[in-house]
């Protein structure tokens, strides 16, 4: 590590000044906006649009359902990441490139495709519905969108993490006469542990602000369904300008709360492997 | 299949499983078996419905639905507004990744907090601070009515909103790349006298030109598919401000479910394309990154 303070290459004040106008223009002056919006708003108004009855419940809704997909995220974003890195079965690599396909899908695609999926007369829909369990317009169907979301975020932070680890300290295990199963709770899965941890929080942190692949499948009952963006989609539409930014503002909050405690975990998780 | 047939870097070699740190075989399968049945369930499933739905009128409706002049409107609406996002995206992205890996300065990982900021925030968000910014009751709205510029409910804003949804994603990839190639090839261009983007296209272009395509893939297909940011801003006027996937929704809120799948369909066809191109690079990428490390294995390198 010997980066100097002097160095030959050009273009440091080009590409920093550019770097910064573009980001001043484009992201940090547009987001100043809900701050300054909401500013407008007395404490009394702004506590009473964001405690709103239907505000909360929308809140129950869009933090509970992110909260379920994430975790289902993270039991079976474990396995398939422990399945793709240490065992060899055929169309191995054509499985591992398709976890990636809630990324590239646009969101409006998965959401009509899943809500078709689920509806009472659709594929799958029409054998749960005997059973009494109705998928599409209904909170189930919420997390079911958010689960195929969110999917990758645990599998991608985990994936490494597993092909990193060395066969070794396994080895030392079995040898020193743990089972496989105390292998794997005892050294596999603290080492693991916060990489999992950061692939819940970004699954997460995505789905508390997903739209597109909810919004079809939500059946949006205010106090039911109803999601937090579609929400302050609603406020924007009936001028209700001052609402819609409150409630933004507060989702802006939990956003960045999370965003910082990502960080906070990878920072961590990255002096544990240094040390 | 075409996979088994490309060659396999080092590093992607199947590790060997040793019988005393591997699962019986019984377990195994199982594992894999519930693994595929979930992917299946999850990913594969709406894949497939979504064709199926697509062709259930036939071939001819389905062609019908493609060319229909709305859909194809939509297109060129959804053409155009990549290609302004994108290459605006690619230009910062270079230069931030430029100016973060190459100099030392105070600020730093508070500029990378702030360039990753657009992934925290919800679609929704990301186009009503446009129409907070531009709106009618927004902050230039009273000048841009003066003057008769639309910007909302029009196309300025949907490519600003895409913009600032598919801002980070060139810079966040070549950002980590740049910072590990570090400073001394670019330094010795300079030292014998080359130019500075003389020593960029022939010296750092050639080092990052996977990890860009891989931005840019990834970008492009986030600029095409984007459906809240831009559903926000859009006047939702078919055959003027309607992007593809806004034209799924409006045909699947009139129950023309067929006309619907078969323009996702097209939106499907290009995640899978995208998909495909990403792996592709990543292959690449991952082999010149294994050649290099077997042409500088010198030992010199090792004890640098």
């Amino acid at each position: 590590m010997q980066r100097k303070s002097a160095t030959v290459l050009p273009g440091f004040g080009l590409s920093l000044g550019i770097t910064c106008t573009y980001l001043s223009l484009i992201v940090l002056l547009p987001l100043a906006t809900v701050f300054t919006r909401t500013a407008q708003l007395s404490g009394s108004a702004f506590w009473n649009t964001v405690t709103d009855p239907r505000v909360l419940a929308s809140y129950r809704v869009t933090f509970g359902a992110s909260f379920l997909a994430a975790l289902v995220n993270t039991v079976f974003g474990l396995l398939v990441a422990w399945v793709l890195v240490r065992y060899r079965f055929p169309g191995r690599r054509i499985v591992d490139a398709m976890v990636d396909l809630p990324f590239a899908l646009p969101t409006a695609v998965a959401g009509i495709a899943l809500t078709t999926l689920y509806a009472s007369n659709g594929w799958i829909g029409q054998y749960l519905e005997p059973l009494g369990l109705k998928v599409s317009y209904t909170w189930v169907g919420i997390t079911v969108a958010l689960i195929f979301i969110g999917l990758p975020f645990v599998v991608r932070t985990v994936q490494p993490v597993l092909d990193d680890l060395e066969v070794e300290v396994e080895e030392a295990a079995a040898s020193l006469g743990a089972g496989r199963w105390q292998t794997f709770s005892r050294v596999v899965f603290p080492t693991v542990a916060p990489a999992l941890l950061t692939g819940f929080a970004l699954a997460f942190a995505r789905a508390i602000g997903e739209y597109g692949s909810v919004v079809f499948i939500s059946g949006n009952m205010p106090m039911k369904t109803e999601i937090v963006p579609l929400l302050i989609i609603t406020k924007l539409e009936q001028y209700d300008y001052a609402g819609a930014t409150a409630v933004a503002l507060v989702m802006l909050v939990a956003s960045f709360a999370l965003l910082l405690t990502i960080n906070l975990l990878q920072w961590a998780a990255r002096r544990r492997m240094a040390v | 299949m075409a996979t088994a047939v490309l060659p396999r870097s080092a590093t992607t070699a199947p590790r060997a499983v040793v019988r005393a740190t591997g699962e019986s075989r019984t377990v195994r399968w199982i594992l894999i078996a519930i693994a595929l049945g979930f992917l299946s369930l999850v990913l594969l499933v709406p894949l497939l419905l979504v064709f199926v739905q697509a062709l259930s009128k036939g071939l001819p409706a389905y062609w019908e639905a493609i060319k229909e002049p709305d859909a194809l409107s939509a297109a060129k609406l959804t053409l155009l507004i990549a290609a302004i996002a994108v290459p605006a995206n690619l230009i910062f992205g270079v230069a931030a990744a430029w100016c973060i890996s190459k100099f030392a300065f105070r600020g730093k990982h508070l500029l990378i907090t702030l360039i990753d900021l657009p992934f925290a925030v919800s679609p929704v968000i990301s186009g009503m601070i446009f129409v907070l910014l531009f709106g009618a009751h927004g902050w230039f709205g009273p000048w841009l009515a003066e003057h008769d510029i639309k910007v909302i409910f029009a196309i300025p804003g949907m490519v600003l909103a895409t913009t600032f949804v598919t801002a980070p994603f060139i810079a966040r990839e070549l950002i980590p790349l740049m910072q590990e190639q570090g400073t001394e090839e670019e330094e010795a261009a300079i030292v014998l006298g080359a130019g500075g983007w003389q020593t960029f296209f022939r010296v750092t272009l050639p080092n990052i030109k996977w990890g860009l395509l891989y931005g840019l893939i990834l970008c492009n297909a986030r600029a095409m598919g984007e459906f809240g940011a831009v559903s926000v801003v859009s006047g939702h006027i078919r055959g003027e401000t309607n992007t593809l996937p806004l034209h799924v929704e409006i045909l699947y809120n009139e129950y023309a479910f067929a006309a619907s799948f078969a323009v996702a369909s097209v939106l499907t066809l290009l995640a899978l394309v995208t998909l495909a191109l990403k792996t592709l690079v990543e292959w690449q990428q991952r082999r010149a990154m294994s050649d290099a490390a077997e042409v500088f294995t010198t030992p010199e390198r090792i004890a640098a």
